[in-house]
């Protein structure tokens, strides 16, 4: 059975409680994009701010539920002031860390191990993959991310 | 003569009889989709074992019974809701939303233009919103709303001002969301004063009371089996006779023709126009079986009882949470069906709906396609607990103990 212990650790509500980062940046020199989650009405926008290739600065706006929240907030005390080609490791990790549920229920397909370690506070969020539901909260702002990147000049 | 006793509905629903996370289902997510007696399950399951054949046209016996009950399921749905000819009246479709996309692709189509006027709510479900918008890029209509008051109810302030042109009127008979129940009589009056049609989403107002369409002089309803004890896939859409032969066909196909040669075809009469395809039978079965069930129970019984449960969770939720919950809608009895949403402070809906899973107690989190009224009370979301004729005050009292795990969780 799944715990709701394992969904609501001590960290994550720390980070709904007092989320990280939050706030706007002056767009432009900034970069903004946009995340939805058609289903439940979140709303993020993840703004960036990119400098000799580095994400010096990241702020969130927006709302959503705690998985959500926390997800961000954990998300740019991750990547903050990290050059962009570790950002995009944490980021691959991440999304490790949410697929493991779906491929462990393919007895085909050994899962490749998640470096925990690697994801130190990050980690906190594994238990996300116990309610498949919620793992589209979790990665919410991590695709907002993503597109953000993506969509730098 | 009503034989409505919570209890027995309770032992007729056997997916009430199921455990999750060890624990009996609590269900209060009714407005979603209700759940099924046996009688209407048993129903279907007759018609595949013993009658399993298409409608129309087949001369075998099986082909005549099923056309027979197909049919007769027609015709007591409309009596159901009151209608005076149920038989060239109701119109099967899938279910409330394409009973609306019926109505603004077929009828809408035909009688409005680019000058014309059609009169919405603030708190309609999407299904009543986005086909007339849809409607309005391909026409170019105005649309105007009828807005809700701080108090959770339509503001009819200026309601002759916002029909003044219009050729439709299209409200909700009860808010899916608030659980306001609108005054139908006195908006059908007023849309007719100045020449409009009025629709009403009878989703959830069907289902949890007592409807009459001729009684309420309303034009067009739109509902659902599934929301009143029935199965998916199947809902209805009545429209007042001296309308109905003047629309024209929604979907082309079998079924809705009168003649078809290489040039072209003719369309069916009545309501056969409108039901192109093999029909949902089974669910048409279903669908009858559920509305004979609730009739034996009694509408207005249901109703009251409903509301019973609905003034306790009010009083509870005030009791026990006064600082921290907040009920997203009428806090009195007067118009107002077993439909409660609530936000609860720093918890936020999916959070809320998370912890009391693992209670067993299934309600809704999320806009409940209704994202201009979430926005017009600057929400994005409510907890929504919504009730049936087989809930009782024990499913209230689990609800209370797992909002209290919820709110200390998140302290």
């Amino acid at each position: 059975m799944s715990n709701l212990e394992d969904l609501y650790r001590e960290i994550i509500l720390d980070h709904y409680r007092n989320p990280r980062n939050r706030g706007e940046l002056v767009t432009p020199p900034a970069h903004k994009a946009e995340g939805f989650n058609p289903l439940c009405g979140d709303e993020i926008t993840v703004y960036l701010q990119v400098e000799n290739g580095s994400l010096v600065d990241i702020k969130i706006a927006g709302h959503g539920c705690s998985i959500s929240q926390s997800s961000a907030s954990l998300m740019t005390a991750a990547v903050k002031g990290k050059p962009l080609e570790t950002v995009q490791g944490t980021i691959d990790t991440f999304k490790q860390l949410m697929t493991v549920h779906e491929s462990s229920l393919d007895t085909e397909v050994e899962p490749e191990p998640v470096d925990l370690r690697a994801l130190g506070e990050l980690a906190a969020l594994q238990g996300v993959v116990k309610f498949p539901v919620r793992i589209k909260c979790a990665v919410l702002a991590w695709n907002t991310l993503t597109q953000g990147l993506n969509d730098l000049p | 003569m009503s034989t409505f006793l919570p209890s027995q509905v309770r032992s007729d629903i056997p997916l009430l009889r199921r455990e999750v996370h060890e624990r009996p289902i609590v269900y209060l997510d009714t407005a979603a989709t209700a759940l099924t007696p046996s009688i209407v399950i048993e129903s279907m399951q007759r018609y595949y074992e013993t009658y399993h054949s298409n409608v129309h046209r087949a001369v075998y016996v099986t082909a005549a019974e099923a056309t027979e009950a197909y049919e007769n399921a027609r015709i007591a749905i409309g009596r159901f809701i009151g209608a005076p000819h149920p038989a060239d009246e109701l119109i099967f479709t899938h279910g409330t939303t394409e009973s609306f996309n019926l109505l603004a692709k077929s009828w809408g189509l035909a009688n409005l233009t680019s000058s014309d006027v059609v009169v919405l709510t603030e708190m309609e479900h999407h299904a009543n919103l986005v086909p007339w918008f849809q409607l309005r890029e391909e026409i170019g209509f105005e649309i105007r709303f009828i807005k809700v008051t701080d108090d959770f109810r339509l503001d009819l302030s200026n309601l002759d001002e916002l029909l003044r042109g219009a050729k439709l009127l299209s409200v909700t008979g009860m808010s899916n969301v608030l659980g306001t129940i609108n005054p139908i009589a006195e908006l059908a009056a007023a849309a007719h004063a100045v020449g409009a049609l009025i629709a009403i989403d009878g989703a959830q107002s069907v289902a949890h009371g007592a409807t009459n369409v001729a009684e309420l002089d309303i034009d067009f309803l739109a509902f659902g089996a599934h929301k009143m004890l029935g199965p998916t896939g199947i809902g209805a859409l009545w429209v007042r006779r001296s309308i109905l032969d003047s629309m024209p066909p929604f979907l082309g196909g079998g079924g809705m023709i009168a003649d078809v040669s290489l040039n072209g075809f003719s369309a069916a009469a009545g309501v056969a126009k409108y039901e192109a395809g093999t029909p949902p039978i089974a669910e048409a079965i279903g669908f009858h079986a559920a509305t004979h069930y609730l009739d034996s129970l009694c509408m207005e019984d249901i109703a009251t009882y409903e509301q019973q449960l609905t003034a306790s969770l009010l009083d509870q939720l005030a009791t026990q949470f006064p600082e921290r919950i907040r009920v997203i809608g009428p806090t009195t009895m007067e118009k107002r069906g077993g439909v409660v949403s609530f936000d609860v402070e720093g918890v936020h809906p999916h959070d809320v709906a998370q912890v009391l899973d693992q209670f067993g107690v299934c309600i809704r989190p999320g806009h409940h396609c209704a994202k201009p009224l979430m926005k017009r009370f600057s929400l994005t979301a409510t907890a929504r607990a919504s009730f049936g004729p087989y809930s009782n005050e024990s499913d209230i009292e689990t609800l209370m103990t797992a909002l209290d795990d919820a709110v200390r969780l998140f302290g």
